[in-house]
């Protein structure tokens, strides 16, 4: 399958490893991954702090890079951004774009999937072949569970992960207080929602914490960071992406290194 | 006043500024950094909001048909507000028929002068109350007492509130910031009379209340009460609750007061069948609550006399005109939102200034009250209390995206805010992400700085304002060497897609060596 990756502003800039192993994940599957080199941001942040009109040209953007039909799926490592190709593209280009625009945002939202998503419900795979011998826990970010519904999709691909010590996540549906701008305007309230998650992951003894989204996992990572702890973040596609051959090493963490 | 045709309409009227519960002192970021810091609020409100939680999915998890009724809910609710003009003036006709009063309330202000006439007019200085959001929403107790009439609160929550001097946190545990020790000192404070030994085990804290209350139930000749719901077709009005006192307040006196906001009418009796299942499963996880009143006009020789139904808008037709937060309309104040809202659990009920807190309460306070009445208005920092995590959107019984009108509220306020300096970084960043070349010389710009400042240990842990509330807990990861795009284009890029490609090609031709890896 052709399939176009979207790697997100945020996985881009700051997160590239999670998407360079969404590419080898769905190369090692037999796919043809193409990035449209002119993509940018899917305007998510700006939707979702109250501006609708900015974010036109870069709705337009997106539509322009993933409209191509020879791309038969378009896939990105963040729910958020799915969630706001599929949810909020059309009421931008509604509002404050045209009927041309908003007849390109229909055809690429439909089109348009979360890793987890493409991969069981189109490729219709759930063990990858992956391998990573860790402790890991899932943390369902709220996009990909209440936005998306990926329900289990993510932890399923993860059962079938080789060498696995998959734990359960207490209090798994809580938000970690992220929310994008939230976590900046609501510091205090993001925080207090941080720290609950912080301690349930710590409840599990997991080496990793997991999920399909790198912008939280940047939050849950920073506050686990902050406090030496000695639990990682890594996204799905890195554990997915993770062979015997091609092996995913875990980042070093002070606790780890004392 | 003049007939004449002056084309659009104007804009409704929303609550008039300055008047009722539905706008805090402060804004919400400022209010909620001190109610954090209460340990007995967050324990309570944990506990709680848990419990409630756990009981709620019971029950609505044991019907087959739950998706259903919450359509059957939003599709009724939806219907009434498409033709709530009509559907009220039945409602006024039915009741006349059946020899009530009804009463419009343009805002809080009318509403409040309303009641207070008719209850001077029965020449009683004093009402007793069921609980009720609308008679709070207006403040109605307050304007009472200025004019002389004293109100009760008769249920146990509310009179907890009440003779505390506080204010509900909760729509539907007002006093869930509140346990049994300080209940306890409040009673001794505040009932006349109560056992100056009175502890704090639960039964007896109830038994003194409803001693002292039993008393106003018999002797006080006027009750005011809200509505859960009104049927135009019938001109029935309903209470719904769980002690007992509504009941009394409803059939002992002789006169009766009802304040109704008008979003509360539905259509049809048989649309009891839909929300007398949706409420009480949402709000109290029970399957029936305990007493469920009806009420039509006035029945010669059995229960109140006289009955007044007061209608009060005070902002609703104002949000009934907003094509997409008129949704907000729909709500049923079973408070499910607010029990498996995060930033409820944690920031309690008082900081979102309002009647209505919680995640409801953050788009029907802008709605009702408006977010500009004033420069820094606090209800514009309502539709930000919100990490937008969405669990409030799966436990609305009637469906209420509330998710999407928080947005849809963050968007009008940065439309109708001056120029900010996020508003320039928002134009800034979107201008820049628009021109792909723009953006990878900006990445590549930010790149060095960033691990600059990182230093060795390859993480941030001081920004500067406004993003310093981000560094007070969390680090921020140093940007990497290369993005992905840069990757991609390298050498190594290649030879890893290359060496991936190859790798699934060998597993693809022996599969069962794999197996046997
Ligand atoms: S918005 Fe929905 S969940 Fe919240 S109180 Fe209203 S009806 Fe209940």
């Amino acid at each position: 399958m052709r399939i176009g990756l979207f790697a997100t502003c945020l996985g881009d800039t700051l997160f590239p490893d999670a998407v360079k192993a969404t590419a080898v994940l769905l190369t090692r599957l037999g796919h043809h991954v193409v990035f449209p080199p002119e993509q940018t941001c899917c305007g998510q942040m700006h939707v979702n702090t109250g501006y609708q009109r900015e974010p036109v040209p870069l709705v337009r953007g997106f539509a322009e890079q993933f409209g191509d039909p020879s791309i038969e799926a378009v896939v990105m490592p963040s729910g958020s951004c799915a969630g706001s190709v599929r949810h909020q593209h059309r009421i931008v280009a509604e509002r404050y774009g045209d009927a041309a625009l908003a007849d390109a945002v229909t055809a690429v939202e439909a089109k348009t999937y979360e890793l987890s998503e493409l991969l069981v419900d189109v490729l219709g795979v759930t063990d990858v072949g992956a391998w990573f011998p860790y402790r890991v826990t899932y943390h369902p970010t709220c996009h990909s569970l209440r936005m998306l519904r990926v329900g289990d999709k993510p932890l399923r691909l993860l059962h079938a992960v080789d060498g696995i010590d998959l734990v359960e996540l207490p209090e798994a549906d809580a938000c970690c207080g992220f929310g994008g701008t939230f976590a900046v305007k609501n510091a205090d309230t993001s925080t207090a929602m941080l720290q609950d998650k912080v301690r349930d992951v710590l409840s599990t003894g997991a080496d990793v914490c997991t999920a399909g989204d790198s912008s939280c996992l940047m939050h849950i990572g920073g506050g686990l960071s902050r406090i030496k702890a000695g639990t990682r973040t890594l996204h799905l596609a890195q554990i997915l992406a993770s062979t015997r051959t091609s092996p995913c090493t875990l980042p070093e963490t002070e606790a780890a290194a004392r | 006043m003049s007939s004449t045709f002056l084309g659009m309409p104007a804009v409704p009227p929303r609550s008039p500024y300055g008047t009722g519960n539905l706008r805090g002192e402060h804004t919400f970021p400022a209010a909620a950094h001190d109610e954090l810091r209460n340990e007995q609020l967050r324990g309570n409100l944990r506990k709680a909001t848990r419990t409630i939680r756990g009981k709620r999915l019971d029950v609505t998890g044991e019907l087959p048909d739950w998706e259903r009724l919450r359509d059957a809910g939003a599709a009724i609710k939806t219907d009434t507000m498409n033709r709530l003009p009509e559907l009220l003036e039945q409602l006024e006709r039915k009741v006349v028929e059946h020899g009530g009063t009804v009463h419009w309330a343009r805002d809080g202000a009318e509403a409040n002068e309303i009641v207070t006439r008719l209850v001077e007019e029965t020449g009683s200085d004093e009402v007793i109350k069921v609980k009720s959001m609308a008679t709070q929403e207006i403040g109605l107790n307050e304007h009472l007492a200025g004019r002389g009439v004293t109100a009760y609160e008769t249920d146990l929550a509310e009179l907890i509130v009440q003779l505390a001097d506080d204010k509900p946190s909760h729509i539907l545990v007002p006093a869930i910031h509140r346990n049994r020790h300080e209940v306890r000192d409040i009673f001794r404070a505040a009932i006349p009379g109560v056992d100056p030994g009175l502890d704090s085990v639960p039964a007896h804290l109830a038994a003194a209340a409803r001693a002292y209350l039993r008393e106003k139930f018999m002797t006080v000749p006027v009750a005011v009460s809200g509505a859960n719901f009104g049927i135009a077709e019938t001109g029935t009005l309903s209470v719904v609750e769980s002690e007992g006192n509504g009941r009394m307040c409803l059939t002992m006196p002789d006169t009766l007061i009802t304040v109704m906001g008008i979003e509360k009418v539905l259509p049809r009796y048989q649309d009891l069948e839909v929300f007398l299942q949706l409420l009480p499963r949402s709000s109290t996880g029970e399957r029936m609550n305990p007493y469920t009143s009806l009420w039509t006009g006035v029945t010669p020789g059995d229960g109140p006399q006289t009955f007044h139904l007061v209608l009060l808008d005070n902002g609703r037709t104002a949000a009934l005109a907003d094509r997409i937060g008129r949704e907000a309309l729909n709500c049923i104040r079973c408070s499910a939102c607010l029990n498996v809202c995060p930033v409820y659990e944690r920031a309690g009920g008082h900081a979102y200034g309002s009647t209505y807190p919680g995640p409801i309460g953050a788009v029907l306070t802008p709605q009702l009250a408006g977010m500009h009445a004033a420069k820094n208005d606090p209800n514009s920092s309502l539709p930000f209390a919100s990490s937008l995590c969405g669990a409030c959107f799966d436990a609305c019984p009637v469906k209420i995206d509330i998710p999407s009108l928080l947005v849809e509220l963050r968007h009008q306020h940065t439309e109708q805010a001056d120029t900010t300096v996020e508003k320039l970084a928002m134009k800034a960043a979107a201008s820049v992400m628009k021109r792909p070349r723009l953006f990878t010389a900006a990445q590549r710009a930010a790149g060095p700085g960033g691990r600059l400042v990182a230093g060795r240990d390859r993480k941030i842990s001081r920004l500067p304002a406004p993003f310093d509330g981000w560094t007070d807990s969390r680090d921020v990861p140093a940007p990497p060497r290369r993005t992905f795009r840069d990757w991609l284009a390298s050498e190594e890029g290649e030879a890893t897609l290359r060496a991936a490609a190859e790798e699934g090609a060998r597993t693809a031709d022996h599969p069962h060596q794999e197996e046997n890896r």
